[in-house]
């Protein structure tokens, strides 16, 4: 068929089978803005600024699993997005980006809204293109969507000048079936013997520790890493990006890892005989010093991406491929060949790991008379029955909830771990409640990050989007004031934000539903009914304790070994 | 230890910014690059010279690779390999001089391009040790100004890099 260029992006869309694209019209594209108007299988979301609009394809692709697609214009619109960009970027999100640039003509000129969108972005995205020949226009397109979903997914950028889009020139266009690259073809399989080692190293494991990352979620594994640890019978641990792949209300889980995660698990880190990482990347946040990382253990890592092996810490069975493809091969070879999950061995393992957990290190205080985090967290769980997505922004919020909020199935804990970008929850759950209109939708955040992107409220008003917000409202940044008390002898230097807005009256003005909870007593009932307004979006202020830290902490640059509970319960 | 590493990249535009952006980004050494198209005009060879521990090394092979535009890649250092440079050079040439920089150039194989009354330019071809070998053999403050391409390089036998 022949089309034009502004009609063939809206069919490429069409063809990739994309719901919703995210986006904000300007000059270089208006062409594909007309096209949009006349074609209603592809639906626009108006956002109010265009990190917005990233983060809500993101939002939208991490909980579906599907591609995520915006749409902005050159120069400002381009550079806008670029954190959000960089926010899928790291943690591997899949999502193609549609910006408009100047007309081929001119580029180069310093046009208006012109900027180098290609260069800007090349270090965050997966890859980027530039068309220059509306020719190719359509095979770039789902070139992007198949690189940007394949592998490891991430973000892939198609930057179209004006000209390209011209609604006055047509030509031909199809679907160009199965795509094919020369110099892209990912990994689908693990290596065989490599999967064999591993299997003898985990089965003649004593001391054995399962830690995952979110490529378990990425490469939709749930489902075969729970049976392998019902299998195995081996304590598992995951990073902030994995938790929900498996069951964290399991007593097989022993809680998250890294700088702020469970005493138990830090110390099964640093006594382990056997590590099996599967999809995860030994961020500094998690292994924290890295010459003190698991230094008894024989490390087992899967990962599709070969440039993740090795970066940080060196494996010594590395497996590259899908982690679904490695793991059923991983339980066929297991196969009936399992040694007993309550083995002797095995026992005095978890025995060890139970007085650890003895510990409750994440024990605080509930008599209080202020609303403590970790409180409103709880009280969140049971009133949403655990049945939630949540997406969060950046800082305490983010770790209270991570630690208090049992999440039980993939998908549903929404953040940005890897770039922590404040500002993610609240478009985010834009994406997830588009994806998920009947399912309990909520954002929590802190008073700091909800205000870097406060203005998607309108976009939630504008598509009547029940979400619910619940903020941690200690009147700091409380990340940066933990870290100033604790390496800066206090000086909490602009960390306090002395002028906030009534969050109530400033949601209502919004045309939303505002309430403030200041007691204890009052939050679970105060919940209760904002949840139970299903197509409302409430904004819930809570006032929680503003000296309230998080804790267990690993100082950055000490080992799992090194952690410090609470002050008033500091280890010997 | 040095590494020679040859890739042949889909020569598209932005192709070798990836790979400069790439180094810079992850604060990988690089002593040279060379590029060019190869018989195949969809296709750029690029010769990259870099320093660093096994580990780094490993990493920059991998990230390398990752990069959507490398279509393959080989580490010519693994195996006996051949490495040529070119190097021009402009001497100073009077008087005395002007038998000794030419008695030079004949030791080293090189060969004079360019005669003034004052001056040569001096063309030489080898593995980079060569050419500094006779950078250090020249006269000192004969030196007017050097150019090098970096090296290129290819492996020996039958077994070529190609698709």
């Amino acid at each position: 068929m022949k089309l034009s260029g502004a009609e063939i992006v809206v069919q490429a869309l069409i063809d990739e089978g994309v719901e919703y694209v995210f986006g904000y019209p300007g000059g270089a594209v208006l062409h594909i803005y007309d096209a949009i108007f006349k074609e209603e299988k592809v639906k626009h979301i108006l956002v109010r600024h265009e990190q917005g609009a990233t983060h809500a394809a993101d939002g939208y692709a991490r909980a579906t699993g599907k591609c995520g697609v915006c749409l902005v214009t050159s120069g400002p619109g381009a550079t806008n997005a670029v954190t959000g960009i960089a926010t899928a970027y790291m943690d591997s999100i899949p999502m193609v980006i549609l910006s408009g640039q100047v007309p081929t003509p001119v580029i180069g000129s310093d046009a208006f809204q012109e900027v180098d969108t290609v260069g800007i972005t090349r270090p965050c995205v997966k890859h980027n293109f530039l068309v220059k020949d509306v020719h190719a226009l359509g095979e770039v397109i789902h070139r992007a969507f198949y690189i940007a979903t394949t592998g490891r997914p991430g973000p892939v950028l198609v930057d179209i000048p004006k000209d390209i889009t011209d609604p006055n020139i047509k030509v031909s266009y199809e679907h160009p079936g199965e795509m094919r690259m020369r110099s892209y073809s990912p990994t689908t399989k693990g290596h065989i013997g490599q999967i064999k080692k591993a299997v003898a190293a985990m089965l003649g494991a004593k001391r054995p520790v399962i830690y995952t990352g979110g490529g378990v979620i990425l490469g939709d594994a749930s489902h075969l890493l729970t049976e392998l640890v019902r299998k195995t019978g081996f304590p598992i641990t995951s990073t902030l990006m994995g938790l929900g792949a498996y069951p964290m209300t399991d007593r097989r889980f022993i809680g998250m890892l890294g700088m702020h995660g469970t005493y138990e698990a830090n110390m099964a880190m640093h006594e382990t005989d056997c590590l099996i990482a599967i999809g995860a990347r030994f961020d500094d946040r998690v292994t924290g010093k890295i010459e003190h990382f698991c230094p008894h253990a024989k490390i087992i890592h899967m990962d599709v991406d070969p440039s993740s092996i090795s970066k940080n810490v060196r494996v010594d069975v590395p497996i590259v491929g899908p982690v679904s493809s490695v793991l059923a091969d991983m339980l066929s070879l297991i196969g009936e060949h399992a040694p007993d999950p309550g083995r002797d061995t095995l026992r005095e393992w978890w025995s060890q790991i139970e007085e650890w957990r003895s510990m409750d290190c994440l024990c605080y205080d509930r008599t209080s008379d202020k609303i403590k985090p970790q409180l409103a967290v709880e009280t969140l769980y049971r009133v949403t029955k655990g049945d939630l997505y949540l997406t969060s922004d950046v800082g305490q919020h983010q770790m209270f909830a991570a630690q208090f909020y049992p999440f039980d199935k993939p998908r549903r804990w929404i953040n940005s771990g890897g770039l922590g970008t404040m500002g993610f929850g609240l478009p985010a759950a834009i994406g997830v409640q588009l994806a998920f209109p009947d399912a309990q939708v909520a954002c929590i955040s802190g008073e700091a990050s909800i205000l870097m992107c406060i203005q998607e409220m309108a976009t939630c008003k504008q598509y009547g989007l029940p979400i619910k917000v619940v903020l941690l409202n200690n009147g700091y940044m409380g990340m940066v004031r933990q870290w100033q008390e604790l390496f800066y002898e206090s000086r909490y230097s602009h960390s306090y934000v002395d002028a906030l807005p009534d969050f109530v009256k400033l949601a209502e003005s919004f045309g939303h539903v505002g309430m403030r909870v200041e007691k204890p007593g009052e939050l679970e009932a105060a919940m209760s009914e904002a949840f139970g307004m299903k197509d409302r979006f409430v904004f819930l202020d809570v006032v929680v304790d503003p000296t309230e830290n998080v804790y267990p902490m690993i100082e950055a640059g000490k080992g799992h070994h090194e952690m410090h509970l609470s002050p008033e319960r500091e280890l010997a | 230890m040095r590494h020679i590493i040859a890739v042949l990249l889909e020569n598209e535009a932005g192709a070798l910014s990836r790979v400069a952006g790439l180094f810079s980004a992850r604060g990988y050494n690089i002593e040279s690059l060379t590029v060019a198209p190869t018989d195949d005009p969809s296709l750029s060879r690029m010769t990259l010279v870099t320093t660093g521990n096994e580990d780094i090394v490993e990493q920059i092979k991998k990230q390398l690779n990752k990069l959507i535009d490398t279509v393959k890649l080989f580490d010519l250092t693994e195996g006996p390999h051949i490495e040529r440079e070119l190097m021009m050079i402009k001497v100073r040439a009077e008087r005395a001089d002007r038998e000794e920089l030419k008695r030079l150039a004949d030791i080293f194989r090189a060969k004079i391009i360019d005669v003034t009354d004052t001056s040569y330019v001096i063309e030489i071809t080898g593995p980079s040790t060569k050419l500094d070998a006779f950078l250090d053999a020249v006269p000192e403050g004969l030196i007017v100004e050097v150019v090098r391409t970096g090296p290129s390089g290819i492996s020996r036998g039958e077994k070529g890099l190609t698709l």
